[in-house]
């Protein structure tokens, strides 16, 4: 650093989430207040959360585009179940139940039959929404039962000023942080995602971390799920049609976890949720027109990938690796 | 005299005749008259529906009523459901005109993707009923909300309370759904002339949640932390707008924010508006909605008219809803028409 100042894309991603909240804070009145930030933060914490979840199985050389499927369709059916007498919490770890089944499933299939993970899971989201809407649900939106405050509390409480689901954005960001740093598993999930036929000869287990990997993917998917349904008191599952999962991938990858594996961490997610949340909330402020906000979004996200480029060139070993 | 006896003769015939008649009639029921033409007419008959998506409130409930009436009058009733995606419902549309249904029942997505094939279908012998979302091609008939009435009348709703010395401020924030779809366009223009006649209302915020009750939220919290003394918030649906209400409430301004939206009367949302998270929810009635268009179905099924040769509207009564009348004269549930 001292000698030689070397911008990463993490790094690129920073300065210009910094920019703009130094712009926004000079122009915009009541940017920079604390109930401001608290909201900018929580309109990104469901985001972060299933960033994070995305993240974790990218650094393993995976992906799940199936996460945003299995969190509405988990997620709506434990509404279900206890809107037709079940306790809420045995509903939900019903729900929670099958996600882990289906984490399973993923896994075995990328595992165990080697088809690589981005067709599984793309195939594996259609038929999660297809079991859902077939045999869980037939309205799509779901709402919340009543009378449970602790559910509520999920999404709509506050602790010291700040909402519960900023919280949980922290909370999982830091068991995140800690596994893959602290634990023998996120090692492994780094040595798989970083060359898996190395990883294995060395001893790592890497199909059993594989398969662990969607569990747990499935599983932060399906937090992120049950914060959003107390937040808005109801699953809305239409938003799997939506552009979230593409979204989720989006603040991975600008953060700068490589889709080819093995690199990269919670604080790549957090700078990249950083960046989509300031600009999403300047832009409202702004009350800059939908069409308009998409655009700019785009402009500076692909700004943001082109100024990378420019600052670290591919090389010859960027380029066999493969990259985004 | 002899012929003046003999119609005496005939005319007591007839008498006790007729009397005959009438008396088997009152035993045994006439047929109602023009029944079994009406049934003949319609039987055999192919409908196809294309809705936006099913599996929400609004279309569940016509299907319920167009399946029903399909089964009592004898004409088939099949859905092709494109799943809130634009372009598998323009191919369902463009196979289902290939297989020349007698009608087509068309839920628009936004008002110009559908258009030239609803112009298309017409040429080509199929009458088109569109309902409650129009496309810019008027077709058979329409059957559905007047958009820009309900716009007006959510709008009104707000002069009432944010307007001079009414409420904390004149300022109202507009969450709009999907912006090219005939439920936002049509009610922007409703809103915008009731606005043009109160210029001390302003608009803070106007921003599109694209029917996401999570990015509603996100939008009004954010408008509530520049505008804290904002007075109303108005909506285009409210199975969305749920969100503004759960922002307000959040922020602890229930009881400020005045949130006004519309929706077809389902229970779920009379139920925010008893939680408080809607303030007024105006009903355009989609159970209502789908008995005038059943009727329009059969209609135009026995008419002899070519397709597209009449531009039959029918809008359906708005109820505002607020907490003073949750019953259930205005809200239904599912398992009401089951």
């Amino acid at each position: 650093m001292a000698t030689k100042l070397k911008l990463t894309q993490e790094g690129v991603v920073f300065v210009l989430a910094a920019l703009l909240f130094v712009g926004f804070s000079l122009v915009l009145d009541r940017f920079l207040t604390v109930g401001n930030i608290i909201a900018l933060v929580q309109s990104v914490s469901i985001l972060g959360i299933l960033s994070l979840g995305m993240a974790f199985v990218v650094i393993g050389r995976g992906i799940d585009l199936a996460m945003v499927a299995t969190m509405v369709v988990a997620v709506a059916w434990g509404l279900v179940l206890s809107r037709s007498g079940l306790p809420l919490g045995a509903a939900l770890l019903l729900g929670a139940g099958f996600v882990v089944l289906i984490g399973i499933l993923t896994g075995i299939i990328v595992a165990y039959a080697e088809i690589p993970a981005i067709f599984t899971t793309l195939a594996m989201g259609s038929i999660v929404y297809g079991i859902g809407r077939t045999f869980f649900f037939q309205i799509d939106v779901q709402n919340t039962p009543v009378g449970y405050a602790w559910f509520d509390f999920l999404g709509r409480g506050t602790m010291g000023g700040v909402p519960v689901p900023v919280f949980a954005f922290a909370c999982v960001a830091l068991v995140v942080f800690l596994m893959l740093r602290y634990t023998r598993f996120g090692r492994f999930v780094y040595a798989t995602g970083d060359n898996p036929l190395a990883a294995r000869v060395t001893g790592v287990p890497t199909r059993v971390v594989m398969v662990a990997q969607y569990v747990i993917t499935g599983l932060i998917a399906y937090l992120a799920g049950i914060v959003m349904a107390a937040n808005v008191s109801g699953m809305n599952t239409r938003i799997y049609n939506s552009t979230m999962i593409y979204d989720v991938l989006l603040v991975v990858v600008l953060g700068g976890i490589g889709l080819s594996g093995g690199r990269g961490g919670v604080r790549n997610v957090l700078v990249g949720t950083a960046l989509v949340g300031i600009l999403l909330n300047g832009m409202t402020i702004l009350n800059i027109g939908y069409t308009a906000q998409n655009l700019i979004k785009s402009v500076i996200l692909l700004g943001a990938i082109v100024i990378d480029t420019l600052i670290n060139p591919r090389d010859e070993q960027t380029a066999q690796q493969g990259d985004i | 005299m002899k012929s003046r006896f003999l119609t005496k003769l005939a005319v007591a015939a007839t008498v006790a005749l007729s009397a005959v008649t009438v008396t088997k009639a009152q035993d045994t029921g006439l047929d109602q008259v023009g029944r079994a033409e009406y049934f003949e007419a319609l039987k055999g008959k192919r409908v196809v529906f294309i809705p936006i998506s099913m599996g929400f409130d609004l279309t569940e409930s016509w299907a319920a009523i167009f399946r029903k009436d399909a089964a009592k009058l004898g004409y088939t009733f099949d859905i092709k459901d494109p799943n809130w995606s634009t372009d598998a419902g323009t191919k369902a549309l463009t196979a289902a005109i290939s297989e020349k249904p007698d009608l087509l029942i068309v839920h628009n997505p936004d008002i110009q993707s559908y258009a030239r094939l609803l112009t298309r279908a017409q040429d080509d012998g199929i009458k088109v009923l569109q309902i409650n979302m129009p496309s810019v091609t008027t077709t058979d008939s329409y059957v559905g909300a007047d958009w820009v009435e309900l716009g007006e009348a959510e709008a009104n709703a707000l002069v009432d309370k944010c307007g001079t010395g009414k409420g904390p401020s004149t300022k109202i924030a507009f969450v709009q759904g999907v912006v090219t779809g005939a439920a936002n366009i049509y009610l922007k223009h409703g809103i915008m002339n009731v606005l043009a006649q109160h210029p001390e209302i302003q608009i803070v915020s106007d921003q599109a949640a694209n029917y996401d009750p999570a990015k509603a939220r996100a939008i009004m919290e954010t408008v509530l932390q520049q505008h804290p003394d904002l007075c109303g918030a108005v909506g285009v649906w409210d199975s969305q707008d749920v969100g503004i209400g759960a922002a307000v409430e959040a922020a602890g301004k229930q009881g400020q924010v005045y949130v006004v939206t519309s929706g077809g009367g389902n229970q779920n949302g009379c139920d925010n508006v008893e939680k408080g998270l809607l303030s007024m929810n105006i009903s355009y009635n989609s159970p209502l909605m789908g008995h005038i268009a059943a009727q329009q179905i059969a209609e135009l099924l026995t008419s002899s008219d070519a397709a597209g040769s009449r531009k039959a509207n029918y809008f359906t009564p708005l109820t505002p809803i607020t907490k003073e009348n949750v019953n259930r004269r205005n809200c239904w549930t599912m398992e009401d028409l089951q």
